[in-house]
């Protein structure tokens, strides 16, 4: 029920003006193999406004990285985007701010295009996952930022050299004229991370992709890492996408949120109604299921019965059918739920809400197996 | 009204009882080659000095971040490793106590099943060529169960008691999602009735709605067999989540240790309230609480002096740059190593009432 999915209002009042710097509409990209087909990403939708951070949060294979990728357009050669659009509102002149704008559909672009290279590291940068693996052991951490400057903006090589000290200072390296010169594997796991963080900001980008730039990371240098985030992000107005499966950090970073799961939205919202009014089971089950340092000690958790379905076999209907506690035979198998609006800016995808009564989902409307509790 | 009844159930299960295994100035230091003649040159001090105690039925958490030096007292535990010096004082179920450093591999071979480990990766840590009657049942025929039938039953029993179907035995663990692998894992750990279970981030590759399941399921297994788990682990919700008693190191040392909730409501150490503090708290409400801690960890090759955390102490004094503090029981059961333990005033982590 496509029809269902109304046009995405910015709920704050004071940027109702602004319109999203990046939209993402019914994004599908799927998998083709030998084995059969993977949809990964199975009609995503979202929006990212100017100065906004949108958490993606969701578990090993729910698509939120390939999300990312399609947006870029640097999916893998198996992979394919069948339908949907990806828009960004992109200014002519990258480096200024007062530049007239136009709005290119990224899906539209050949992944070679001369257009979407423009794109790539200077208006939407990424933040990869591995800092150890984005980097080439063989050129020094200068050499790739330099480089990437050189190629989006018009200066020298001294000039560029300058410019990737003064980012290196911005990020807090420390010595940066040294440390511009060193190797990714001389460097310590956090200060690798900050020259990554570094080398995507070097083109003053509008929307930065951060794909779980903290996974691999110590908790000490992690905190250092999201602290330097927030505060470039409030210095810059630059937009995020952070994606990751730590609630904990979506909490901390996002302002919107954006749950996923086997390549679905389950449900969108402001960061506050995500974890204080959670509507869909999955977003539910997910919040409870979390130990925190907060939580008390040796009690049971609730848990969330079974495992995420393999991607060939992928459960008819709602996704998350087999393992939720309110499962309704006949409805949630049948047919997938759509995503539909509940509250303002607030999406769940779930037949508990889509029709007439908006019940919350304690009163039970009918729910049977899945045990919560049994393994 | 449930917190009081689990703190019941604590004391009973675990205050009274002795140690069941004791660790004395451990040390392991692995040697740096240089040069064509291969002439060590220094040494990575990966556990310097450790000491601590494990009580029978508790579990103890050790945390710590990434080089801590965590996983290696954990090797040297279970004899993977060779400690450089130090103790490991071994109480068996008849009352005496080994201690298990210098020990060859025959004198080893008796305390083998009463040790078992629970690996990290439940993708690499099972054989993908045998069934998984054959994964967990080998432990039974190395020990002296040669029939079939009999290793059978007991194979079936060990998968109910995880939460998986007998019938899967001549499964092979590809078969498997990440969660019944890792119950596979803790199955062939318990097929010899361990009395001590060394749980090596167990859960870390798990996804966060399968994670529970595991940790539960260590919970429930403990109560009924009466297991005494060392749970090592980065993460200190997970850590929190299972433990009696927490251990923190850093730098191969051990900085403080208590009482799970004593430890995180008023933590004595300033890197443990560092560290309770920089983790991200799910809670949108609670922004401010990140704070980082600055600098880097230090090399344990080439650890400052004094005490290993003063460079980036936001509390260190002349004394904490040129004395190493010593391991302290400041109040009972209690223990830290810091020298200015007694005077300073450290936040906690509250607990949420909220969160049921």
């Amino acid at each position: 029920m496509p029809s269902s999915i109304k046009p995405v209002t910015q709920p704050s009042a004071s940027s109702l003006s602004q319109e999203p710097l990046l939209r993402v509409e019914d994004l599908k990209a799927y998998f083709f193999m030998d084995e059969g087909t993977v949809r990964a990403v199975d009609g995503v939708s979202f929006d990212v406004f100017p100065g906004k951070v949108v958490g993606i949060v969701g578990e090993s294979g729910c698509g939120k990285s390939v999300t990312m990728k399609a947006i870029l357009q640097i999916l893998e050669p198996s992979a394919k985007i069948i339908s949907g659009k990806v828009t960004l509102r992109s200014r002519f002149n990258s480096l200024d701010p007062d530049s007239p704008e136009e709005l290119v559909e990224l899906t539209g672009l050949h992944p070679d295009s001369r257009k979407i290279r423009k794109i790539r590291g200077s208006e939407i940068a990424l933040i990869p996952q591995e800092p150890m693996a984005a980097f080439s052991p063989v050129y020094t951490v200068g050499n790739h930022i330099i480089e990437t400057i050189l190629l989006h903006q018009d200066v020298s090589k001294q000039e560029a050299r300058q410019i990737a000290i003064d980012v290196f200072r911005s990020v807090g390296i420390s010595m940066p004229e040294q440390r511009i010169d060193s190797y990714s594997w001389e460097l310590s796991g956090g200060l690798r991370q900050r020259a990554i963080i570094a080398m995507a900001l070097s083109c003053n980008p509008r929307l930065l992709i951060a794909d779980e730039p903290t996974t691999a990371i110590d908790v000490t240098t992690q905190a250092q890492i999201l602290k330097l985030l927030r505060k470039l992000q409030e210095e810059r107005q630059t937009s995020i996408i952070f994606i990751t499966h730590d609630l904990g950090v979506i909490a901390q970073m996002a302002d919107e949120v954006v749950v996923m799961y086997l390549g679905m939205v389950m449900e969108k919202g402001p960061v506050h109604t995500i974890f204080k009014d959670a509507k869909h089971p999955y977003t539910q089950a997910l919040l409870r299921s979390i130990p925190s340092v907060q939580s008390t000690p040796r009690l049971k958790l609730p848990t969330i019965a079974g495992s995420i379905a393999h991607p060939f076999n992928r459960p008819a209907g709602c996704p998350f059918h087999p393992r939720c506690k309110h499962f309704m035979r006949g409805v949630c198998d049948a047919s997938q739920p759509a995503l539909a609006p509940i509250a303002e800016g607030h999406f769940v995808s779930c037949f508990l809400y889509s029709s007439e009564s908006m019940s919350p989902v304690a009163t039970g409307r009918q729910a049977v197996p899945a045990t919560e509790n049994n393994p | 009204m449930s917190a009081g009844m689990n703190d019941l159930k604590k004391q009973t299960r675990s205050g009274s009882h002795r140690p069941l295994l004791e660790v004395r100035n451990l040390k392991k230091y692995f040697p740096i080659h240089k040069g064509m003649m291969r002439k060590v040159v220094n040494h990575v001090r990966a556990v310097d000095d450790v000491s601590f105690f494990v009580r029978e039925g508790e579990t103890l958490g050790l945390v710590g971040e990434s080089g801590c030096g965590k996983t290696t007292v954990s090797r040297c535990i279970l004899r993977a490793f060779h400690p450089t010096s130090g103790e490991i004082l071994f109480r068996e179920a008849d009352d005496q106590i080994t201690d298990l450093s210098p020990l060859d591999r025959a004198a080893l071979r008796r305390f083998r099943p009463q040790m078992q480990m629970i690996f990290q990766d439940p993708f690499g840590s099972l054989n993908p060529r045998m069934t998984i009657f054959e994964i967990i049942s080998e432990p039974l025929y190395v020990n002296g169960l040669r029939s079939r039938a009999d290793r059978t039953d007991q194979a079936a029993e060990l998968l109910k008691l995880v939460g998986l179907r007998p019938e899967f035995m001549q499964r092979y663990p590809h078969a498997f999602s990440g969660g019944q692998r890792q119950r596979i894992g803790i199955a062939r750990a318990l097929a010899l009735h361990p009395r001590l279970v060394v749980a090596d981030e167990p859960v870390s590759a798990l996804d966060v709605s399968v994670q529970a399941q595991v940790l539960n399921l260590m919970l429930d297994l403990q109560e009924k067999l009466n297991l005494t788990y060392l749970f090592v682990a980065h993460d200190l919700s997970v850590v929190k989540h299972i433990s009696d008693r927490v251990c923190v190191m850093y730098v191969g040392k051990v900085v403080e240790m208590a009482a799970t909730k004593e430890l995180f409501e008023a933590p004595r150490h300033p890197y443990t309230a560092a560290l309770m503090m920089a983790v991200p708290v799910p809670d949108p409400d609670q922004r401010h609480i990140i704070q980082d801690l600055p600098g880097e960890v230090a090399s344990p090759a080439n650890p400052p002096s004094g005490c290993y955390f003063h460079p980036r102490c936001a509390f260190a004094a002349e004394v904490c740059r040129t004395q190493t503090p010593q391991l302290r029981e400041i109040s009972p059961d209690h223990f830290v190593s810091c020298h200015r333990a007694e005077e300073l005033q450290l936040a906690g982590i509250d607990e949420n009432k909220e969160r049921q």
